[in-house]
């Protein structure tokens, strides 16, 4: 751990990524406590530019709610369908890319077959559709983010799995007469975490971004305030409000780079062999 | 001869994919909440209980799951992927009269990515750990963590609203009946930013990866040869690392394509470009399921076709790939 740490933190934007990530956060927790009142509610005036009235530093929108109250609550949803979303992919991708690798032969043409398949549907599209036609809701919009994200693990797991399955721990595993569930639980995924980690790590910035693109096109959960949601109803009226669509913009592209940098720099820390210059 | 076979099995690989594809629009019609014949009514047939019956006659909704998928089938094999009861029209004619407005934005997103992202990432490769390299590598990851919808939102608010520069909207001016070369003056001026934001992202790829896949064969032991040889290192650049560092970028581009598709949503609803991306949204917020379900098969079709073109592009730029 201690050695993780410092290889990490010799990637400054890394650190500078994780600093970013604990604040978002830290916003999403707090979000009640700064803003008791609810982000739909109306505060003040509409179309109150920003920097003009403390209680409401970012400007009102529309309907005079306040937009800094939105971004601080629309942290919440982008976190959370993030990392559930990643966490259903991954236990779709894992066991599908564990098995292909592990077995082999026909278990591993099936299976990469449905892989590849998954791979040409554009993704964006079906995740539209699957949204639009379950109607949008948390659970909708994050089964359909899981979906669309879990071919990229199952390729990867399957490459893993694959050249720990020639080593002779797991022959000797084999030998020993370990069950086929034990040898991959125990023995061969604990040794494949560190590009899982990584992988996971960027998926959860994707999904961000999905879920912003989403709610955009109004296929958002029509209870929850999110960035995606303040940007599409501040669309028709960019010409008079700026403010409506560059604050939470601004929000998901920090966040989202915060997320990759992160991812990049996880990557360096947990595989020694890679060098700065291969990203 | 071994090319035609390969492109023989690569067509029928590619013909099952799209009836998968085909399946699964079907599944979904039948596994959303409601019945079947109010989904591809939409909305509008929701209420009219005569419509729904007649619908539910006519698609053989009353008959077993298996002849139902048949019926469905043989009328995707005759393009006819149903009605569009919102538009009045059938699916497939609303289709082909966007697919050209979609194909000339992602062409030209396409060729500008790969061409600016090919030429910046050889760019930061060949001055790897110099403020250049940093710069451009920077700008690559801020371009691929932006919305994309927000960067069209922005491209419209900076040089159509600010600077007056460019139009935000549509394709052609309304009304514009002019000669031949100053309506294609009129389309291209229509295209820069929406091609150039949906490019952006794309092209953000393309530099990460063109400037990893130069400096790792930058390290192969041939290129320290051709260095002992005395060859300069422009030659050396541009004729061998770039030549051989360009194969992962190809095959990236077909895996690129069915992301085209979800960026030209995005651009189309926001520059109200008449594709096929904005027919999508279109079908969205009217809730026309038939319309929208026949747009994502027609799209998925499209990125089938160009991931066989490009392992075709990829097999002549590399003969060692054998059909496998």
């Amino acid at each position: 751990m201690g050695a993780f740490w410092s290889r990490f933190r010799r990637h400054k934007a890394a650190v500078a990524g994780l600093v970013v990530v604990v604040l978002v956060i830290v916003i999403a927790i707090a979000a009640p406590y700064f803003y008791p009142v609810s982000p739909w509610k109306m505060v003040q005036r509409p179309f109150l530019p920003p920097f003009a009235n403390g209680a409401v530093p970012l400007g009102t929108d529309t309907l005079g709610r306040n937009v800094a109250s939105g971004l601080a609550y629309g942290a919440r949803i982008s976190l959370l369908i993030g990392t559930i979303s990643t966490l259903v992919a991954l236990m779709v991708g894992v066991p599908i890319g564990a098995a292909a690798g592990y077995f082999g032969g026909l278990v591993d043409d099936l299976l990469m077959r449905f892989t590849e398949f998954f791979q040409t549907i554009p993704s964006f599209a079906l995740a539209i559709v699957l949204v639009a036609i379950f109607q949008p809701s948390l659970v909708s919009i994050t089964i359909a983010i899981a979906i669309v994200g879990w071919p990229p693990v199952a390729r990867l797991v399957r490459g893993e799995v694959m050249a720990q399955r020639k080593r002779e721990y797991v022959e000797a595993a084999i030998l020993a007469g370990q069950s086929h569930w034990t040898i991959i639980t125990r023995q061969i995924l604990p040794n494949v975490t560190s590009p899982i980690v990584v992988l996971a790590s960027l998926m959860v910035a994707s999904a961000i971004l999905l879920e912003s693109s989403l709610s955009f096109l109004g296929l958002g959960d029509p209870s929850i305030m999110s960035w995606g949601y303040m940007i599409g109803a501040a669309r028709t009226v960019v010409r008079q409000a700026w403010w409506l669509s560059v604050f939470p913009g601004v929000a998901i592209l920090i966040s989202v780079l915060a997320l990759n940098l992160v991812g990049e720099g996880l990557a360096e820390a947990l595989d020694p062999r890679s060098s700065r210059d291969q990203h | 001869m071994q090319t035609l076979r390969f492109l023989l099995w690569r067509v029928a690989k590619g013909i099952l994919v799209v009836l998968a594809i085909v399946i699964l629009d079907f599944a979904l019609i039948h596994l959303a909440p409601g019945d079947p014949a109010s989904v591809m009514a939409g909305e509008s047939g929701a209420t009219d209980e005569a419509f729904l019956q007649q619908l539910r006659a006519k698609f053989g909704l009353d008959q077993p799951l298996l002849t139902q998928l048949g019926l469905y089938l043989w009328g995707v094999v005759r393009l006819d992927l149903g009605f569009s009861y919102r538009q009045q029209m059938p699916v497939i004619e609303l289709v082909m009269n966007r697919l050209p407005a979609t194909l000339l934005l992602t062409g030209a997103a396409f060729a500008f990515s790969l061409t600016v992202g090919v030429a910046m990432g050889a760019w930061a490769a060949a001055n790897k750990g110099r403020p250049l390299d940093r710069l451009i590598t920077t700008i690559a990851l801020v371009f691929y963590a932006t919305p994309l919808f927000w960067m069209a939102l922005m491209a419209v608010l900076i040089f159509s609203v600010w600077l007056d520069w460019l139009p935000a909207f549509g394709m052609r001016e309304v009304g514009a009946n002019v000669s031949l070369m100053e309506g294609v003056l009129d389309v291209a001026r229509h295209l820069v930013l929406p091609a150039v934001t949906l490019g952006l992202f794309f092209m953000a790829v393309y530099v990460r990866m063109t400037r990893s896949s130069m400096i790792e064969v930058g390290r192969q032991d041939f290129i320290k040869t051709l260095r002992a040889k005395g060859l300069s290192e422009r030659v050396i650049l541009r004729r061998h690392v770039l030549r051989n560092a360009i194969l992962p970028v190809v095959s990236l581009a077909g895996i690129q394509a069915g992301q085209m598709v979800g960026g030209a949503v995005m651009t189309e609803t926001v520059f109200a470009w008449p594709g096929i991306g904005r027919l999508m949204y279109e079908a969205l917020i009217q809730r026309d399921y038939n319309l929208l379900l026949g747009v994502f098969v027609v799209s998925a079709a499209m990125v089938v076709v160009f991931n066989i073109l490009t392992d075709l592009v990829y097999r002549m730029v590399d003969p060692r790939i054998e059909v496998s």
